[in-house]
Parts: structure tokens; sequence; C-alpha cells
């Protein structure tokens, strides 16, 4: 039953995934192509859409494909998957609390984990920059690649907001279409 | 959103003290799921509770869940369009490189040792190469940094 499969694998996305913002992405990106309730191009339009929406990238992107896959009670479903195992550690957690922030086995967890979201976040970089470019003709690659590296400039030295990253990327490429370049 | 978080939850309602904060966030990045939820459900357990915790809880999602389900819809109305295939093709570069920018902001955080180096080099490879689930990548690394931390001793309290 689609609604319980919404569930139980945004239950384990939520129950296993650490970190913010990206760190979520990698698992994500692989159960829903695995489920195919996405396509690659897909995600990453909706990386954008999240972007530029309030909210958690987990917690968006469970309430969408919800909704795309089952409607209301879908998107009801993933989203209510997606939180709860946050909300029932945090529940467990809040009562030992002082013991759990300097408890050696919890350090030593995450001194693993943050390098793994590190390489699992480049692996999900990898698989993008694969499908932008590949299959497609070099005048395509090329306004990419432009529009790619303008932006990492932008947000490494001029430190500009996402959102006006994402606007540029979609003033570019409607330019670029209504040129006929595309 | 942890600043936001920090002005309402310290400066405004005085619900929590700026000491509070720190712990909050040390909570929320060390346990599962989207830092802002496990901020959330903290600070209404701390507040109020079971029912500060779900409140609290109930409240973070519901603006994006419902931003976003209205949103399914319209996407799906336009997303055909010639003029919206043409941004997205733009904005698909444009999310990549924020991807990277976020791979870059996460790696300048953590400690550079050996160990994190094999971690990061075998979490990408494991997953882009051998296509293993990303599930198994993150319980062998936890563990992996558990073994390493534990047969240290205790002599490095303070790492971090």
């Amino acid at each position: 039953m689609i609604l319980l499969q919404l569930f139980l694998t945004f239950f384990e996305i939520g129950a296993f995934t650490f970190g913010g913002g990206y760190a979520m992405l990698p698992m994500i990106r692989q159960e829903v192509l695995t489920k195919g309730w996405m396509t690659k191009e897909q995600i990453v339009d909706f990386i954008a859409v999240s972007e530029s929406t309030p909210g958690p990238f987990a917690v968006n992107v469970s309430t969408y494909i919800g909704a795309r896959c089952a409607g209301f009670p879908g998107a009801v479903a993933a989203t209510l998957g997606v939180v709860l195992p946050s909300f029932i550690v945090i529940l467990l957690v809040a009562k030992v609390f002082d013991k759990f922030r300097k408890n050696r086995l919890v350090e030593g967890c995450m001194s693993g984990l943050r390098p793994a979201v590190v390489g699992l976040i480049g692996s999900a970089i990898i698989s993008i920059a694969l499908s932008l470019f590949t299959g497609v003709d070099s005048t395509k690659i090329l306004i990419t690649a432009a529009i790619l590296a303008g932006s990492i400039l932008l947000l490494e030295k001029v430190r500009l907001h996402p959102i006006l990253i994402i606007v540029i990327g979609a003033i570019a490429g409607i330019a670029c279409g209504l040129a006929g370049m595309l | 959103m942890i600043p936001l978080i920090q002005r309402e939850v310290v400066t405004r309602k005085k619900w929590l003290s700026e000491k509070d904060i720190l712990d909050v966030v040390a909570i929320a990045e060390s346990t599962p799921g989207p830092i802002a939820v496990n901020a959330a459900t903290f600070v209404g357990y701390r507040v109020a509770g079971f029912g500060g915790a779900a409140a609290a809880t109930f409240g973070v999602i519901l603006p994006s869940f419902l931003i976003i389900f209205v949103l399914s819809f319209i996407l799906r109305q336009f997303e055909n369009a010639r003029i919206v295939k043409y941004a997205f093709f733009g904005i698909r570069a444009s999310v990549l490189a924020l991807v990277i920018h976020a791979c870059i902001t996460m790696f300048r955080a953590i400690d550079k040792n050996a160990v994190s180096m094999l971690i990061i080099a075998g979490a990408l490879l494991s997953v882009t190469i051998f296509d293993i689930n990303v599930l198994f990548v993150i319980l062998a690394a936890a563990a992996i940094g558990l073994v390493c931390t534990l047969s240290t001793g205790a002599g490095k309290e303070a790492d971090r």
C-alpha cells in the first residue's frame, strides 16, 4: 500500500540521516530514485524549489513526493514519517540530556558521521554533474559550465544568498532559451 | 534556521538561556533528522514537556507542509511550459553550485586527520562506484568513528 510505503521510506530517511542542509540529500536521492518516485532532473529541480521556500529540505521533499504519489493522505504519511524519528529520539534524549551531550559513544559516532556526510554529498555532486553534462550538445554544456562557475564564485567570494543564485540561474536559462541556444 | 530560533526563544520569549541554546544546537546536530525539527522538539520539551514537544514539532513543519502541498499542484501545471523549462535548465546548474558550496562548507568544519579523510574517500567511492546503500555507509562510518574514538583512550577528551 502506497501510504504505508511512503511512511516507512521517509521514516527510515528521518531515522538514519544526520546534519543539516544537504546532509540528508544522498539518502533521500537514493531512496527516491530506487522507488521511481522522481527522476534525477526532478530531484535537482526540487532542490531549487526547496531553497526558495521556508522549511527543512527533508520535510519539503517528503511533503512534495507524498502529495505527488497519493495526494493529501500521501503528503501527511510521508511528512509524518520523516518527522517521527526526530520526535521520538529527542524525547528520549531530552530526559538524559546532560549524559548524552558529553557521551563518548555519541561523540565517537559523530566523528565518523561528519566526514561520511561530506563523502556522500560528494557522490551526489558527481551524479548530478554527470546528468547535467552527459548526453547534451556542446552549447548546453558550455552554458551549464558558465552558470555553474559563476554561481560558485558568487557563493564563495560574494557570499550571495542561495535564492539569488537560483534567480540568476533562472534568468540566465530563460535568456539563453529565448536567444534560441537551448 | 538556528539564529532565528535563538532570537525567538531566547531574546523574545525568554524560554531558554543563551547557554541552553548551545545545548539545543549540539543535541539537534547529533541526533537523526532535520536540525530545525530536532531543535523545535527539544525546545518544546524543555519548556512544556511532551505536549510542548508535540506542539513545537507540529508548528515547525506546518508552514512548509502547507506551502509545498499547494506548490506541488501549481508546479505540475507549469512544468511543461517552455519558459519554465528554460528557467529550470539554468537553475539546475545553480543548484549544483549550491550543493558544491554546502559540501565545501561542511568539509571546512570537520577535523582533518587520516581517519576522516579515509571515511570521506570511502563514502564517496562506495556510493559512486559500487552503488552501496547509503544506510550501510552511514552505519559503517558511525562504527568506525566509535572504534577510533574509544581506542584512542581518554586522553583526547577535549578533542573538539
